[in-house]
């Protein structure tokens, strides 16, 4: 085992630039997933803590279902959705990562949306007596709640990241795994397992580990300093 | 400083432009072609000649024809000659020319439990594995090797659905590979993934070169009569470009694992 990772190691080298172009396409469309997922996510989320509404209850189910929507299913339903033979074929966005973007998007609002919920309709109990006594509205509170409990948010948004950067299901069927154009991290790995060629997987799994940690670190280290300072 | 600013935007711009300006082309094609390395062979030289950059989506035939009935690619480089052919006469499809044949093998175990190896020829080998009750790995996944396999039971006269050792792993060739390998056990596989698959464990090939094993790829650019946005230009010097001199001399060249496994055969 510690050969085959020796091993492994080693052959990263024969990669050399086109691996940073996977990586860099990667994280490309993660990320911007992730900026997407974000921005509806959480006001989403919020929106939904604060609000009162009949139906409501299931509305949090479904949103918390969806959570565990599998990629494989979004990878199709929106294969459909940007085919040329489908309601938005006329862009010819499919195989590209515009559409990559768009299906990863797709499973990191719901997540996003569902933790921030929670969070958001914890830290709402302690503040709605008050609210109410000075005259806040929903909207207002939304914004508020939002603010105040930012740092405990960063963990609805790496509970995104994560979920991003470690599909495979759907960009595999969105993006075609082309060569150069939208092969990333995770098919990639697919690709090269199912060349038989899994030292070289095994290494392609390391790096997007230590991406994934990479990012974490950053993110841990923002927040750290950004509540000494601001917190 | 101011130099080597406008140096660095001239770069920036240039690359944009390359990069806006190349026209792009997409080929769906087969695990077959990409995995065996064919394609990083031939389309850097089509690139060359052209000026075409080829995004090659690879499936199995069955799904690569299906993305060519949706008209998400602009041509196909597939093999399986029945269902191309039902393709252009359903007008999916401006026409079909021969590019190129490789074969299929009979994969196995080392010490052939089947004796596939005595068996002379591919129906005999499959009677033979069924005989003895071994097990045999089908793609399972409505590619061109599977449509091929399922052919070849038939002609033997057998439903392997019926069989305790019949196996259908639902994916590429790759993965059917590798589960062949952990269980060691019979499998049917174009020659270039086979030559560029890297974790064979205990397999090898135990049958080749029976006629019935032919296997011809076929290019087929999307008829712009049903699809009005493909690429019809670029799919046109993709077909031409594929069966041109230059073409069928690359794809001699190409090599995997120190072997042809691709002949070139459009017609003159």
């Amino acid at each position: 085992m510690s050969q085959t990772l020796l091993d492994a190691l080693a052959l990263l080298g024969s990669f050399d630039h086109r691996l940073l172009e996977i990586v860099g396409l990667s994280l490309r469309v993660s990320l911007s997933a992730l900026t997407i997922g974000t921005l509806l996510g959480l006001p989403l989320g919020a929106w939904l803590a604060v609000a009162r509404f009949p139906g409501r209850g299931g509305l949090i189910v479904l949103l918390n279902a969806l959570m565990g929507l599998p990629s494989v299913v979004v990878g199709v339903l929106v294969y459909l959705l940007l085919s040329r033979s489908g309601p938005l074929g006329s862009y010819g966005l499919l195989f590209s990562p515009a559409a990559m973007i768009v299906a990863q998007s797709l499973l990191v609002v719901p997540l996003i949306a569902a933790v921030s919920r929670q969070i958001v309709e914890d830290a709402w109990k302690d503040y709605a007596p008050e609210f109410s006594l000075i005259g806040i509205g929903r909207m207002q509170a939304v914004v508020l709640l939002l603010t105040d409990c930012r740092f405990s948010l960063t963990v609805a948004t790496l509970a995104g990241l994560g979920r991003a950067m470690s599909e495979v299901g759907a960009v595999m069927i969105v993006g075609g795994n082309i060569d150069g154009y939208t092969r990333v991290m995770t098919t990639a790995i697919a690709l090269e397992t199912s060349k038989g060629d899994l030292a070289l997987s095994i290494a392609l799994g390391l790096v997007l580990m230590s991406l994934i940690l990479g990012l974490n670190v950053a993110a841990y280290s923002v927040r750290c300093w950004a509540s000494r300072r601001y917190g | 400083m101011a130099h080597r600013f406008r140096s660095l935007v001239t770069l920036l711009s240039l690359l944009a432009g390359v990069a806006f300006a190349q026209e792009t082309l997409t080929v769906a094609s087969t695990t077959s072609t990409e995995q065996s390395g064919l394609f990083g062979w031939i389309l850097p030289k089509f690139e060359q000649a052209t000026g075409i950059k080829a995004h090659v989506v690879a499936v199995g035939t069955g799904q690569a024809l299906e993305i060519g009935r949706r008209g998400d690619a602009d041509v196909l480089l597939v093999h399986d000659r029945v269902a191309e052919d039902k393709f252009v006469a359903e007008g999916y499809g401006s026409y079909r020319l021969d590019v190129m044949y490789n074969d299929f093998v009979v994969i196995g175990p080392k010490a052939d439990p089947a004796k596939v190896r005595a068996a002379g020829n591919t129906v005999e080998a499959l009677k033979s594995i069924a005989a003895n009750q071994q097990t045999f790995i089908s793609r399972g996944d409505k590619s061109g090797t599977n449509a091929a396999e399922l052919r070849l039971w038939k002609q033997a006269g057998i439903d392997p659905k019926t069989l305790a050792g019949y196996k259908e792993a639902g994916s590429g060739m790759g993965p059917t590979l590798n589960m062949a390998a952990s269980l060691n056990a019979y499998t049917l596989s174009d020659r270039a993934t086979w030559g560029a698959f890297k974790n064979r464990g205990e397999l090898d090939i135990v049958l080749a070169g029976d006629p019935i094993l032919f296997n011809p790829y076929g290019v087929i650019p999307v008829n712009p009569q049903r699809h009005p946005h493909v690429k019809k230009a670029a799919a046109e010097r993709f077909a031409q470009w594929l069966t041109s001199p230059a073409g069928q001399e690359a794809i001699a060249a190409f090599r995997a694992d120190n072997q042809p496994v691709f002949f070139p055969n459009a017609k003159k």
